[in-house]
């Protein structure tokens, strides 16, 4: 016979005596192993209280970032759409108007953009691409939802908050981050 | 031609018989493929057009059977002829391929490198020279000379910045239209393609100035900021047109004709129409019919595999039957996500091909306002 493994044993089949039969001895050192595991480091997670670290190259849902003075950097230049292997993300872009250059950094600017996270992979070959630093994948999944339709995520969904009209919101959303990496 | 005697020139080890008087660009373009030098200023469809960028630049290692001595310099191939028994180097020179890469600095010392908002990118020249001859990096720390962007005209949109000075557009004005109305002024540093004292320009064939231009200065307002080239589809179309030869590229998504140019040949020039000339195509096909109905369409265009353009068209694909319904015995699937009525990108209500120029957040506001419609009666 070929065997695969030298661990591997033959079936003995003799037959057993009255002391093996009643399984004693055999279901002491059963329990030895269950008893053993009591004292061991516990592997799982109490989640919600307790989460696990996530891995610094997590990546998460995506973001639509802002400079610093809260314009919006995404130029609809199309290059996360057409690096995208799963074609999740569609965009129209539009001009800036004169009295619009506190909300975009450039003359052009995405009027729409869409992720569909049906279809995303999450392989970040988006935020690779992008040459503006307008899109990164976040440290937090993208939550779930019982509609299809609230997977189509569109700018609005995506933008992070403003730092200049919305500060609040913005130290939270730094907060937040600070905090996980923190617990890190 | 068939008068002239034949001569013979190698280039990058390649022998090959062409007429005395052929240049050795068109000799090389003979040949094709990587042979071939690249070129920012010579249009072959241009009469007087190169020796302007220097980006074709190849080294003549044996002038000729009679003088075999080689060039001393680079020289500039298309603006010189061959001769019988020169020997050029194009791509096996290391002393080319070191020239180029300086040339391409020196095209790039003023661009603005604006391609993420730049119309041209994807069919850029100067993009893929850059690309495939280029440095990665900048050395320059200087401020890049700068230009306000201004319309010549209605339709065509110049972006001085962007421009690389190759006299292309100025030809087009020179020996298409008879009345040329815009060139170069000033000079140097300052030199710029303007209109003499801001006159629009009028003519039926100016439109062609936006098809030669190698890169993104100057280009179709009626398209500006619509799409990106390589998400539209290139589809070869072609309507009477009394102008013109009416055989153009229409640039599409869905029903939509988002731009129309001529068609374009290896060379990335105007391609010559079935009547043997050259195929301009006039403002009316250009700027003016943008339906469908307006075109006789003959097929989707062959695009270069290596093209940006090739991306996402799957050509011989089939769309797979649906089928869920026929297993279910008649019953339509629930819970399928139609996904037109959710997404907020390509609203039949905003008509981005019949915009004029580039959308606003105005016309957008249009779009919006029948989405939420929409959505509101979804849920009713």
């Amino acid at each position: 016979m070929i065997t695969l493994t030298n661990r591997s044993k033959p079936v003995n089949r003799k037959k057993m005596t009255f002391l093996e039969s009643i399984y004693i001895w055999n279901t002491f050192i059963g329990m030895m192993i269950t008893l053993k595991h009591f004292f061991k480091k516990k592997v799982t997670y109490q989640y919600p209280e307790q989460t696990r670290p996530y891995s610094p190259v997590f990546r998460g849902v995506q973001i639509l970032n802002r400079d610093e003075e809260g314009r919006e950097r995404c130029t609809a230049c199309g290059l996360c759409a057409v690096a995208c292997p799963a074609e999740a993300i569609t965009m129209e872009a539009a001009e800036r108007l004169p009295g619009e250059e506190n909300l975009y950094r450039e003359e052009k600017y995405a009027a729409k953009y869409e992720i569909n996270m049906l279809r995303c992979i999450f392989c970040g070959f988006c935020e690779e691409a992008c040459p503006k630093d307008a899109i990164y994948l976040s440290e937090t999944h993208a939550p779930a939802a019982y509609n299809r339709k609230n997977f189509i995520y569109n700018k609005q969904d995506l933008l992070i908050p403003n730092p200049k009209t919305q500060p609040e919101e913005y130290a939270q959303a730094k907060g937040l981050r600070e905090i996980n990496k923190k617990k890190k | 031609m068939a008068d002239q005697p034949l001569v013979k020139v190698t280039i990058d080890n390649i022998t090959i018989e062409v007429p005395a008087g052929t240049t050795i660009l068109n000799a090389a373009r003979k040949i094709g493929g990587d042979v071939a030098p690249p070129t920012m200023c010579y249009y072959s469809k241009l009469e007087d057009s190169g020796g302007k960028c220097r980006t074709c630049l190849v080294e003549v290692s044996k002038g000729s059977d009679k003088d075999p001595r080689p060039m001393p310099k680079l020289v500039a191939s298309c603006r010189t002829a061959v001769m019988d028994g020169m020997e050029v180097k194009n791509i096996t020179s290391q002393r080319v391929i070191t020239a180029r890469k300086g040339v391409v600095e020196f095209l790039l010392i003023n661009h603005p490198l604006d391609c993420p908002i730049c119309d041209q990118a994807g069919e850029c020249d100067l993009q893929d020279l850059s690309y495939g001859h280029g440095e990665e990096g900048t050395r320059t720390e200087f401020r890049r000379r700068t230009f306000e962007k201004h319309t010549l005209g209605n339709q065509i949109q110049l972006h001085m910045t962007r421009c690389i000075l190759c006299y292309r557009c100025v030809l087009v004005a020179d020996q298409l239209t008879k009345t040329r109305q815009h060139g170069v002024l000033d000079r140097g540093d300052r030199a710029e393609i303007a209109t003499y004292i801001e006159k629009s320009l009028d003519n039926d064939f100016i439109g062609n100035v936006i098809d030669v231009c190698p890169v993104g200065a100057l280009t179709d307002r009626t398209f500006r900021f619509k799409n990106r080239v390589w998400f539209t589809k290139p589809v070869d179309a072609h309507r009477n047109c009394s102008k013109c030869c009416g055989e153009v590229r229409l640039w599409m998504r869905g029903d939509e004709v988002f731009r129309v140019t001529t068609r374009r040949d290896i060379w990335n020039e105007v391609a010559t129409a079935s009547d043997g000339k050259t195929g301009w195509i006039c403002n009316e096909c250009r700027f003016e019919k943008k339906k469908v109905s307006d075109w006789v369409i003959e097929g989707p265009t062959k695009v270069n595999r290596k093209s940006v353009i090739s991306a996402n068209k799957y050509v011989a694909a089939t769309k797979p039957d649906e089928f869920l319904e026929e297993v279910m015995k008649g019953v339509k699937p629930r819970f399928m996500l139609d996904i037109h009525n959710e997404s907020e990108v390509n609203e039949p209500e905003l008509r981005l091909d019949l915009i004029d120029g580039p959308a606003h957040s105005n016309d957008f506001k249009i779009a919006d306002e029948a989405h939420n419609k929409k959505l509101l009666n979804g849920s009713e």
